[in-house]
């Protein structure tokens, strides 16, 4: 249970960057990194998300919040440290994410009527 | 009225039947006359010329040297007894007298002869065989060799909880071994490899012995909870003539009555599910059968309860407005009772384990936690597929499926009008987040909708446009795509869904696939299966054996190019270790060079089309394949995925 006070501490302070204003980053590069530093094995190649990671994109936590969390993650994501990932690195694949484009709306797509 | 009298099988009575006893007898006065001729040699100094002529004559060692009569044609009897309808196997010498009988005495029909090219395929066929048709098929395995090939798919089926009935061949006296390979085809124990995770077995030493253990073993296979049984068929009682006079009796089978929950526990539970405001019922493997699923939703209706189904078995339809799966958080932090119904973990369903470095554990609910499970009643410990303990407030020891009628009826006694009105508005309520749920599963398959490789979201929307019109059974596992067909399709008959392994051993997909579209061939139905690539490279000959038999089944392949499962795990510990994850594909991946699916099918005769990368051709392709599933032929379509 004692690790249970930081990462909800951790969680707090990421809520409240939340209301930072975006940062900027190289979404080229960020996607490069994406693949690279596996982040699409759990949230999918287009940060879409499934049954391993949550959808990550495009609608992001603001960068410092994502920084935060992704040094200190809750669940099953393994923590990435400095020494494994930079925050430029981190802040390019912010970027990345960001760039997804928006989802195909289900009243305009027929295969996701009922 | 007069009982039928059992079947008894006198020799004389069985030769008959095979219509040949005089020429046995003829043969085993031969053997006789043959077996005297060295001492009447020894004694006479110079052989006399009908001594010469017995010795030399070759009608007398053919006549010896037959038997049209072996002990497998009634092993093979006491099988046809038991109703089976195929025998899956992959061909092995100490089991060839069963073989021979299957296909010659037996007529190869009921059962017949399914070539399998691997044990574990045959038994992982008989898994996915049993969860549609609700009984085991037979497996025939070398006792040694096979049985070790066998073993993962017995464990998964022992974890299932799913009868599967395998008869091991061995030769058991050493003196009658014929080669180096009958020696080291032999063992003293055949079913001792498999004894911690299979239900019961035997060795038999004779033929009555043989038709009394194989009637009991398949009772206690389809006694609930239901599991795997091993019987040993001895080679030299396969092979040898049924002995002279022998009056062998085949017993008659009567299944147990699955064990009902005590009545005053069912009363305790009634009551604490008619005062909770907010009930959750967790289905674990409720549905046995076929009435499974409508006993659940009539509970679940009366009650208006939320319904949190762990999908081990088809339990509950997934567009019915009490079906809350995909909200389980909320629905079981916001819950005042719990009832598990056989869920094999009680305890991950109402704690949430940390997945970090420091292993922790919280309780997700204050609710209070009752449970009807089968699993109490029969207990294994060397295997920990047990789960954590969970301490709950009411454990009833019994089969759910066969209590809940009682259940049901007590329920049903104590619900005033006043408590109807409370219910049907906590169901509306259930109701609106239900509708909620499915549409966001429909805003979240939107995401990467034209992504390459296909998401599968975009996979999961493009079969079910296929399908949603036919009468289908989706024969695999969906976590591995995420879930998706649980969350867009409707899934609302009882064999619309197998559920998954149970032990979670690899190679499972595509076997169990194959045991189910065999089984819903009689039926028409069309059995899908969305494949994973890494289970189907541990034995892909099973395709061929669907193509060898015309086993009607549509294979659409999940490949993403990887054990992705296990590039998940290796990334947390080189995370964990703080070593970065970029060398985490090392061993994992399943590339370099491409597997090619669509060839790999051909080359095994069937229809194989793609890879296709490209979702806008991924209809098509699945129209194309179908078309073949119709003419009652095995199809696939590769697919190149997301990971998830």
């Amino acid at each position: 249970m004692h690790r249970a006070i930081p990462v909800f501490t951790l969680l707090i302070a990421a809520f409240v960057l939340n209301a930072q204003p975006p940062a900027t980053g190289n979404p080229e590069n960020g996607k490069r990194l994406f693949t690279a530093v596996g982040c699409y094995q759990c949230h999918g190649r287009g940060a879409q998300g499934g049954a391993a990671g949550p959808r990550l994109g495009p609608k992001v936590m603001v960068l410092p919040a994502f920084l935060i969390y992704v040094r200190h993650p809750a669940g099953a994501m393994p923590p990435y440290t400095t020494k494994v990932i930079s925050d430029a690195a981190l802040t390019d694949i912010h970027a990345y994410i960001r760039s997804m484009p928006p989802p195909a709306k289900p009243a305009d797509t027929p295969l996701l009527n009922p | 009225m007069r009982k039928p009298s059992p079947p008894r099988v006198d020799r004389r009575s069985f030769l008959r039947g095979a219509g040949a006893g005089a020429a046995v007898l003829a043969t085993q006065n031969s053997v006789a006359q043959a077996q005297q001729a060295p001492a009447a040699r020894a004694a006479a100094p110079v052989p006399a010329a009908h001594e010469v002529a017995a010795e030399t004559s070759a009608p007398a060692r053919v006549e010896a040297q037959t038997t049209e009569h072996p002990g497998a044609d009634f092993m093979i009897q006491v099988l046809k007894s038991l109703g089976f309808e195929y025998v899956c196997a992959n061909p092995g010498s100490s089991f060839r007298g069963l073989h021979e009988s299957v296909v010659n005495f037996g007529g190869n029909q009921a059962p017949e002869f399914i070539t399998c090219c691997h044990e574990e395929s045959s038994v992982a066929m008989g898994h996915g065989y049993a969860k549609i048709e609700g009984r085991p098929l037979a497996v025939f395995a070398h006792g040694t060799v096979g049985l070790q090939h066998a073993s993962m798919a017995i464990y998964n089926a022992y974890c299932d909880r799913v009868p599967v009935y395998i008869v091991l061949g061995n030769n058991l006296n050493a003196a009658t071994r014929r080669s180096w390979v009958d020696w080291v085809h032999s063992v003293q124990d055949a079913a001792a490899m498999v004894r911690d995770y299979t239900k019961w077995d035997d060795a038999p030493a004779s033929l009555q012995a043989f038709a009394e253990s194989a009637v009991r073993a398949y009772k206690i296979a389809m006694t609930t909870p239901a599991m795997p049984v091993v019987l040993v068929a001895d080679a030299q009682l396969q092979e040898d003539p049924i002995p002279e006079g022998a009056d062998l009796r085949i017993p008659k089978l009567r299944l147990a009555n699955p064990p009902q929950g005590d009545q005053q526990a069912v009363a305790e539970i009634a009551r604490m599910l008619v005062a909770a405001e907010n009930p959750v019922i967790v289905a674990g493997r409720v549905a046995r059968t076929p009435v499974g699923m409508e006993r659940l939703m009539e509970l679940a209706e009366i009650l208006q309860a939320a319904v949190v189904d762990t999908r081990l078995r088809m339990n509950f339809p997934t567009r019915h407005p009490l079906n809350q799966t995909d909200r389980r958080g909320p629905a079981i932090r916001d819950a005042d009772l719990i009832l598990g119904l056989d869920v094999s973990d009680f305890y991950g369903a109402v704690n949430d384990i940390s997945q970090q470095l420091v292993y922790s554990s919280r309780r997700l609910t204050k609710a209070r936690l009752v449970t009807i499970q089968s699993s109490d009643l029969y207990v294994k410990s060397n295997y920990q597929e047990s789960q954590r303990y969970q301490e709950v407030d009411l454990s009833v020891a019994a089969d759910s499926e066969t209590t809940l009628p009682a259940l049901i009826e007590a329920v049903r006694a104590l619900l005033t009008a006043d408590r109807k009105r409370a219910l049907q508005e906590r169901g509306a309520k259930l109701a609106e987040a239900h509708r909620a749920m499915f549409e966001q599963a429909r805003a979240d398959a939107g995401y990467a909708w034209d992504a390459s490789p296909i998401s599968t979201g975009r996979l999961c929307a493009e079969l079910w446009a296929q399908i949603k019109n036919e009468d289908w059974c989706l024969a695999s596992s969906p976590g591995f795509v995420s879930n998706w067909p649980f969350r867009l399709w409707k899934f609302d008959k009882p064999y619309h869904h197998i559920g998954s392994s149970g032990g979670a051993g690899i190679g499972y997909g595509a076997p169990a696939a194959v045991g189910a579209a065999l089984a819903n061939r009689k039926h028409g139905r069309l059995t899908v299966n969305i494949q994973s690539d890494g289970d189907l490279m541990y034995a892909p000959g099973v395709l061929w054996t669907a193509a060898h038999h015309r086993v009607p089944l549509l294979t659409v392949m999940h490949n993403n190019r990887a054990y992705h499962q296990e590039v998940m795990q290796v990334q947390i510990m080189a995370n964990q270790h703080n070593r970065g994850i970029d060398r985490a594909y090392i061993g994992t991946r399943l590339d370099n060079p491409e597997i090619s699916y669509a060839k790999l099918a051909q080359a095994f005769g069937m229809h194989g089309e793609g890879p296709i990368s490209d979702p806008t051709d991924l209809g098509p392709a699945l129209q194309r394949a179908i078309e073949v599933v119709r003419r009652g032929q095995p199809a696939l379509v590769d697919v190149v995925t997301q990971p998830r």
